[in-house]
């Protein structure tokens, strides 16, 4: 009898002890799994999204672009000020809005407004877009991002929750301006 | 007292392995001022281990909270400031040291055969290292923080598929927040640290099994088949203990390095930080940390439609690179003085880096937000003007023009300088640049009245230098004459 191809009793035993450790791991593998994830989980589809007010129509100028903040929909105790985030709106005219993300389309700098010229720019790599958000020059790839907005009461109401970034899928993306000019 | 140290002995167990590991031999040739850099670094991580331990009794990583922390360690806490400056300072010195480290080894050839997983494993430190730095430069959360992080974000968002996953992943939500400050402060303070305390533990432990590399001989190379006893062979012929031998250069340039970090911690201070973390204030020029810069160089200068590609396949490749070398060349000649191509390899990555780190200290790409309204334009531009010219100078500085072109080497630096800009470009050109634009320059047309493109034109066109006259379509003068309008400038 060898006992190199027989399994001793206690042999047996080791290997059932690892068996279940592995189940074990298995199992507690899955919570950690989903509570590492959870905050791309809880984000699917466009649940970290809702309306928001960044103030009265009357606030904005005709024909001119302000800068306002609003308050990000999805907020944890320890957030501190970073939740309270900034855009551009534009009034167009009447009922007629743009609201842009302060976030350059290149790397997410925050650009700046400057009404004499009509221009956006980053202070960061040089990307300048128009006064309707279309890209001028610098290396952004695409004008900036657009909030969807509506007029609720009296008050611009803006779409947000997320950081825009470029490589997000459809809320921020690209429209046609209703306005070039 | 021998007793006392028998008594523990008996129980430990370790003075003979730790006698044994300090006395091998090592060739006499490595004991030289060239193979101390690693030792340096080592030094420098064990101060920061101290260093941010100190610092995280202060520290809290809440977004919240974090910058009126910092706040406190700066001026309110006894010495609160040289600690942070020790810990900044020391992870400037970190990087340089794991990088210079790293340029040695390869010149000398040390990562060729037996050591390939020595530079393997050493890889994954100098990546850690990186790593080290991102993070600890977040956990300064302030503006600079806050917005290099939306630039990783976007950076990493540009994965294909997964992208705005990853970006969620990171950010620990769905915007930079309390999460984001609270899972970066994990990443430095136990995950980076305790895989690079690991990871620290196997590279030394190679470095002692398979021993310090030999001083390189041109002509010298090494086969696999008989490196190990040719190195023994060397070791027992020409070796000497490692201590005290070989290891008080290491002591005293660590002596030397440390002290260094103290001067530069002294006289220049902490970093930061800067305006507090709202995302609200809008008005900052944010920069990463100075072994970021040439990134940040490298992604204004790139072609737009090269930069996703280069981010994303750029790093991957360059690491798969670093990890393949000693398998590519993992025998031959070792010497740098018959590896002519290994060194021009270094020379042009240290130029590289060098010219877009030094670029990225002036900017020339980023339009200056305030030269519009801050920059005078030289007098001699303006003596003698006429008023239209005055007034097209008045239009030049109020359309912002000065952000992105300097007049006297004052504005930005994104388009060309136009103190003689005249002379390159004739009046019609220079219409058709400013209503138009083109070659990167935004186009005006929209935001230019009839009067204010003749005035400042009639202006650019007197920007030129005193000896040289200005660009002319010579067919207009024909086109003019030949019409019966030729009194038209």
């Amino acid at each position: 009898m060898s006992n190199e191809n027989t399994l001793s009793r206690r042999g047996l035993f080791m290997n059932i002890g690892m068996l279940i450790n592995g189940l074990v791991a298995v199992a507690l593998a899955l919570p950690i799994m989903r509570f590492l994830l959870s905050s791309v989980t809880r984000g699917h589809g466009n649940a970290y999204l809702s309306w928001v007010p960044v103030g009265r129509v009357s606030e904005f100028p005709e024909g001119e672009t302000r800068l306002a903040t609003f308050r990000n929909p999805y907020v944890m105790p320890t957030d501190g000020k970073t939740v309270d985030t900034a855009c551009w709106v534009r009034r167009i005219a009447g009922d007629q809005f743009q609201v842009f993300a302060v976030n350059c389309a290149h790397l997410g700098c925050p650009v700046r407004w400057f009404p004499q010229s009509g221009l956006f720019m980053c202070p960061c790599h040089g990307g300048v877009y128009y006064r309707n958000g279309s890209r001028a020059s610098g290396p952004p790839e695409r004008g900036l991002f657009e909030y969807p907005h509506k007029i609720e009461n009296g008050m611009v109401t803006i779409q947000a929750g997320e950081l825009p970034t470029p490589g997000m899928p459809v809320a921020l993306s690209e429209k046609k301006p209703p306005c070039a000019g | 007292m021998t007793q006392i140290g028998e008594w523990f002995d008996r129980r430990l167990q370790l003075a003979a392995p730790i006698r044994e590991a300090s006395e091998h031999a090592v060739p006499r040739s490595t004991a030289s001022w060239f193979y101390v850099f690693g030792s340096a670094a080592l030094t420098v991580f064990i101060l920061q281990l101290v260093t941010g331990i100190l610092l995280a009794l202060i520290y809290v990583p809440s977004a919240s909270e974090a910058w009126s922390s910092l706040q406190a360690l700066n001026h309110d806490v006894t010495l609160g400031w040289f600690i942070r400056a020790l810990h900044g300072w020391g992870s400037n010195f970190m990087v340089a040291l794991v990088l210079i480290h790293m340029v040695q080894v390869f010149l000398f050839g040390a990562y060729k055969f037996p050591r390939e997983l020595t530079w393997i494993v050493g890889v994954f430190l100098l990546l850690m290292t990186l790593g080290m730095a991102f993070s600890g430069q977040v956990l300064r959360f302030d503006q600079d923080a806050y917005w290099g992080l939306g630039i990783g974000a976007s950076i990493a968002s540009r994965v294909p598929i997964l992208g705005p996953a990853i970006v969620k992943l990171m950010l620990g939500g769905p915007i930079i927040a309390g999460a984001t400050l609270s899972r970066f402060f994990a990443l430095h303070v136990f995950v980076i640290p305790g895989m690079l305390i690991g990871f620290v533990c196997l590279h030394l432990l190679m470095v002692l099994k398979l021993g310090i590399n030999e001083w390189p001989m041109p002509g010298r190379l090494v086969k696999r088949a008989t490196y190990v006893s040719e190195y023994h062979e060397l070791t027992k012929k020409d070796g000497a203990p490692f201590v005290p031998y070989a290891i008080w250069k290491d002591l005293f340039f660590a002596a030397f390095i440390l002290l260094a970090v103290a001067a530069c911690a002294l006289y220049f201070g902490p970093f930061g930080p800067t305006g507090m973390p709202d995302p609200t204030i809008i008005q900052t020029v944010p920069k990463p940390d100075y072994f970021f810069l040439w990134l940040y160089a490298l992604l204004s200068l790139l072609p737009p439609s090269l930069e996703t590609p280069v981010l994303l396949i750029g790093p991957v490749l360059a690491i798969i690179g670093l990890l393949l070398l000693p398998f590519l060349s993992g025998e031959g000649e070792k010497s740098w003085r018959r590896r002519p191509i290994a060194v021009l390899t270094v020379l042009l990555i240290a130029i590289m880096l060098s010219t877009f780190t030094h670029l990225a200290g002036y900017t020339p790409w980023s339009p200056h937000m305030n030269a519009w309204s801050g920059d005078p334009v030289p007098e001699r531009f303006l003596h003698g003007a006429t008023a239209l010219q005055l007034q097209g100078a008045l239009v030049f500085q109020a359309k912002q023009c000065r952000n992105c072109h300097s007049l006297g080497g004052l504005g930005g630096q994104r388009g060309p300088a136009l103190d003689s800009v005249a002379v390159r470009l004739t009046q019609d050109q220079l219409i058709r640049q400013v209503i138009q634009g083109g070659g990167n320059m935004p186009a005006y047309g929209k935001n230019l009245s009839p009067a204010e493109t003749t005035a400042i034109v009639a202006f650019l066109k007197t920007l030129h230098p005193a000896g040289q006259a200005p660009a002319r379509d010579a067919a207009r003068d024909v086109v003019l004459r030949e019409t019966g309008t030729g009194t038209h400038p």
